[in-house]
This record gives C-alpha cells, sequence and structure tokens, in this order.
C-alpha cells in the first residue's frame, strides 16, 4: 500500500500550467528524488503535497486520506480541517533557505513545534531535541541562535526540526541550493544518514550525485510534467528521453566548468 | 519673573502641575493600552484577503490620518450629542479619539512589521502543524515587536506631548493647568517647568525603548 500518491495533479498560476497531470506514488521507507530545472515545477509539487498551495485538479492520498474531498463544478474541495491537519504532520518538510525561528535558540526552534503542536512537555521535547542535535552532530549549538550558525549547520538544524514532530515523510525542497559548496558536503551526509534508517522521503535536488548514491526511484520532471521515471540506473544513467539526456548533458557541463558541488 | 518666584512657590508650582501629572499619565497608559491590541486588529484586517475588510480599513486609516486630532476630539465628544442629544463623560470621550487616532497610526506600524518578517518562516511553521494563532503569537509577532521599536517609540513619544490636546473639551491635564497658572501669576515658570515634566516623561520612554531593544539584540532577523 502506497503511503502517498499524488494522482493527476495540476496546477494554475494565472493561465500558466505549472503543474501538469502529475501522477505518481510513494512506498513506505522508499527514497524518491525528483529532478529538473529551475521552473520545471518540482517544487510547486512538493508545496502542493504540503498544503503550502492548493491544487486545481487532481488528488492527493496521504496514508490512505484523500485531501479532496469531492469535485464540484470543476473545482477541488478540500478535505476538514482536521484531517487536512493530521495530513499535514505526517508530513515533514525542509526548505531550500532553512526557514528558521531567528528569535528562538537553536533547541527552542525544535522544541517549539512538540510542545505546541504534539502537546510533549518540555522535558521530553529537549530530550528528542537533544538526540537530534546529536544526530546532526550539532549538539554543541543548542543555546545558540541562527544567526551565529552556518548555512550547513542551519539546514542540519532545520532537518533536526522537522524530524521532531516525526513525520512519515520527509520532504525537502533542494536542501543543498543556497548552501555555499563547502558546506554542502555536510548536509549531504545527514540525508545519507536518513537514507540508511530507510525513512520515506522525497527529494528535490539539483545533487544528481545524491540521486545516483541514495534515490530508490528518480523522478525528472520539464514543464510541469513528469518526463520519465525509473531507477537512478535508468534515468540518470541511461534517459530514453531526449529532454531528461539535454539536462543531464547541461548538468555535466555545469559540473566541468565550475567543479563538483559535493 | 523669576527673582520673584522663591523656593516654596516653586515648590507649590510642581506640586500643582504634578497633580495634573495623574491626568495626563492615564490618558498616556489608558490610550497605550488599548490602541496597541486595537492597531493590531487593523493592521491583520489591512492584510486580509477580504476585499470589503480591507478597504473598510484602508478608509478608516485615511480618515483618522487625514484629519487633525483635534478635530476627532471634538467631533467624538460633541457628535453624539449633535446628532442624538447623547452627552457622556469628557474624559472617556478622550481616550475614544486617542486611541481611534493612535490606533491607525499603530495600526501602519504593525502592518509593516509583519509584513517584513520572510513569509518563509510561516510556511516552516505551518508545515510543523502550528495554527494561525500560534504562528502568530509565538512566531512572528515576538519579530515585530523587534522590528517596529524604533518607529513604535517615535509615536510614543508623540503621545507623551500630544496629551496637552485633551484640554479643548475641558479635560484638565497638566498643560492646562501649567497655561492656568501662567497667565494667573503673569509668568514664564509655570510653562518651563510643564516642559521639564515633558521631557521627563519622554526620557523615561526613550530609556525604556532603549532597554527594550537592547533586550532583544540578542538575535538578527533575516
Amino acid at each position: 500500500m502506497a503511503i502517498l500518491t499524488v494522482q493527476k495533479v495540476s496546477k494554475y498560476y494565472e493561465k500558466k500550467k505549472v503543474l501538469d497531470d502529475v501522477s505518481f506514488s510513494l512506498e513506505k521507507g522508499e527514497i524518491l528524488v525528483i529532478i529538473g530545472a529551475s521552473g520545471s515545477g518540482k517544487s510547486t509539487l512538493l508545496r502542493c503535497i504540503n498544503q503550502l498551495e492548493k491544487i486545481d485538479e487532481g488528488n492527493i492520498i496521504i496514508q490512505e486520506q484523500k485531501m479532496i474531498r469531492e469535485v464540484k463544478k470543476g473545482k477541488p474541495i478540500y478535505e476538514k480541517k482536521d484531517k487536512l491537519e493530521k495530513m499535514n504532520l505526517s508530513c515533514g518538510m525542509v526548505f531550500q533557505n532553512f526557514n528558521l525561528f531567528p528569535h528562538l535558540s537553536i533547541l527552542e526552534n525544535i522544541t517549539k513545534a512538540p510542545m505546541t503542536v504534539l502537546k510533549q512537555d518540555r522535558k521530553t521535547a529537549e530530550q528528542i531535541a537533544n538526540q537530534l542535535l546529536i544526530k546532526m552532530g550539532i549538539e554543541n549549538k543548542s543555546d545558540q541562535y541562527p544567526c551565529t550558525l552556518s548555512g550547513g549547520q542551519q539546514q542540519r538544524v532545520s532537518i533536526a526540526r522537522a524530524l521532531a514532530i516525526r513525520p512519515e515523510i520527509i520532504f525537502m525542497d533542494e536542501p543543498t541550493s543556497a548552501l555555499d559548496p563547502e558546506l554542502i558536503g555536510e548536509v549531504l551526509k545527514v540525508i545519507e544518514e536518513l537514507a540508511k534508517e530507510k525513512r520515506t522521503m522525497v527529494i528535490v535536488t539539483h545533487e544528481i550525485g545524491l540521486a545516483e548514491e541514495i534515490a530508490d526511484r528518480v523522478i525528472f520532471m520539464d514543464q510541469g510534467k513528469i518526463i520519465e521515471e525509473g531507477t537512478p540506473q535508468e534515468v540518470i544513467g541511461n534517459p530514453k528521453q531526449k529532454r531528461t539526456r539535454e539536462f543531464l548533458t547541461r548538468y555535466q557541463k555545469k559540473q566541468l566548468r565550475f567543479g563538483d558541488g559535493s | 519673573m523669576l527673582e520673584k518666584m522663591n523656593i516654596d512657590q516653586l515648590l507649590n508650582l510642581v506640586k500643582l502641575l504634578g497633580s495634573g501629572m495623574g491626568t495626563t499619565l492615564q490618558i498616556f497608559f489608558l490610550t497605550m493600552l488599548f490602541a496597541i491590541p486595537f492597531g493590531i486588529i487593523i493592521a491583520l484586517a489591512k492584510n486580509s484577503k477580504n476585499k470589503i475588510v480591507a478597504g473598510i480599513t484602508k478608509l478608516y486609516i485615511l480618515l483618522i490620518r487625514g484629519t487633525p486630532l483635534m478635530l476627532q476630539i471634538i467631533f467624538v465628544y460633541f457628535g453624539p450629542y449633535y446628532l442624538c442629544q447623547i452627552t457622556y463623560d469628557r474624559f472617556t470621550a478622550i481616550i475614544i479619539a486617542f486611541v481611534l487616532n493612535y490606533a491607525a497610526y499603530f495600526a501602519e506600524i504593525f502592518r509593516t512589521g509583519i509584513n517584513s518578517i520572510p513569509k518563509g518562516q510561516e510556511e516552516a511553521a505551518f508545515t510543523l502543524g502550528m495554527k494561525k494563532s500560534q504562528i502568530f503569537f509565538s512566531i512572528q509577532l515576538p519579530q515585530v515587536i523587534k522590528r517596529i521599536l524604533p518607529a513604535m517609540s517615535n509615536e510614543v513619544i508623540s503621545l507623551t506631548k500630544t496629551t496637552s490636546l485633551a484640554q479643548i473639551i475641558g479635560v484638565t491635564e497638566m498643560f492646562a493647568l501649567a497655561q492656568k497658572q501662567a497667565s494667573f501669576q503673569f509668568s514664564i515658570i509655570p510653562l518651563c517647568v510643564a516642559g521639564v515634566f515633558y521631557l521627563i516623561m519622554c526620557g523615561v520612554v526613550t530609556l525604556a525603548f532603549h532597554q527594550a531593544e537592547k533586550k532583544l539584540d540578542y538575535y538578527k532577523i533575516v
């Protein structure tokens, strides 16, 4: 049984179709990596699953719970608030720009949601947070504030923060794109660590290397459509579609010019 | 005039004006107490996606900021009388007029503060399962406060002095007493003493804001 199913999802910005009939599903423990050029709709897709954007057609099913209850006059009607909230809680999201809360310490950044949303008491929440920080290799930063941390450290905190609400699926939206090249490695290491634990993850990335290394499945998107889908060997190693090949060649040229980021 | 006034007279004057400070401070604190939450509501309403709500607040802010407070005070007190012969307490009228006026100015400050907080934080909090009110009060508001302190200190400092307008509908605050004494004693000294009172008030306000800014200096908003 799939833990996440995206069914024929389309989305428009004004008249422009940014998601065009996108369908895929995800099994528990599976790692899906979505690649594609900027503006191909990858981030929008993640944002739709995380309810940050509304979809115009189709449906999203998380743990057998549908997001769209019915379609009225061609418009999708979203489920009731409590059901949506529950779905939202089973998804954790890591953003490109970390989006840490600057007025809260690293520890508070992680414990805020568990305490307010999951009603954990401070002691439990802090214990869990400290364990997560150890896992991220930044246990000595818990009393500091985000502005004193490097980008790589901030991103690791934001991963810990997403994990603290114990989501079933972790979504990462270009988790290394805002980082200086020398800091990408430390974040990739943490993501690989999570992959080893068999966490269910959907990662949007430009790091083709990461896709090759940890993905069970790779999706290539272009102009709001899924162009190609398969194992990393298939999609990256031996792409069938012309557009995928073009994208990968472009990417490799860039790598040759600028050196490998990781 | 100065040589004619001895220490006792000066002390009496300070005492007299000090008694007027009670009313001045009441106007000041009550305005702050009500105008801040009301200002937050107006700020949120102006940010609202509902066009009617946003439109009404826009008009409100335009009316308040576009007309003098003196006119508003007179309107709030005499308006009900002209319209339906209702009279009520003058002090209450002053508080209503001040709150309506300052809330509009505060609202614009709050709104720019709220809009300056990166949207990504709200989104992150949302994906963590936090509700709108939780996001507002525990994520956005603390940062908004830090952002708006300098602009707020300007408005609050102006409020300390604007309290003197209360006398136009006969609410006797400190400055009204000072003016009376000045003409009664034919002396400029009561006005000077009033000036010192205002300076002290503004000094305290400035210090308080400075302390608050220092206290919130432990983090940077990116």
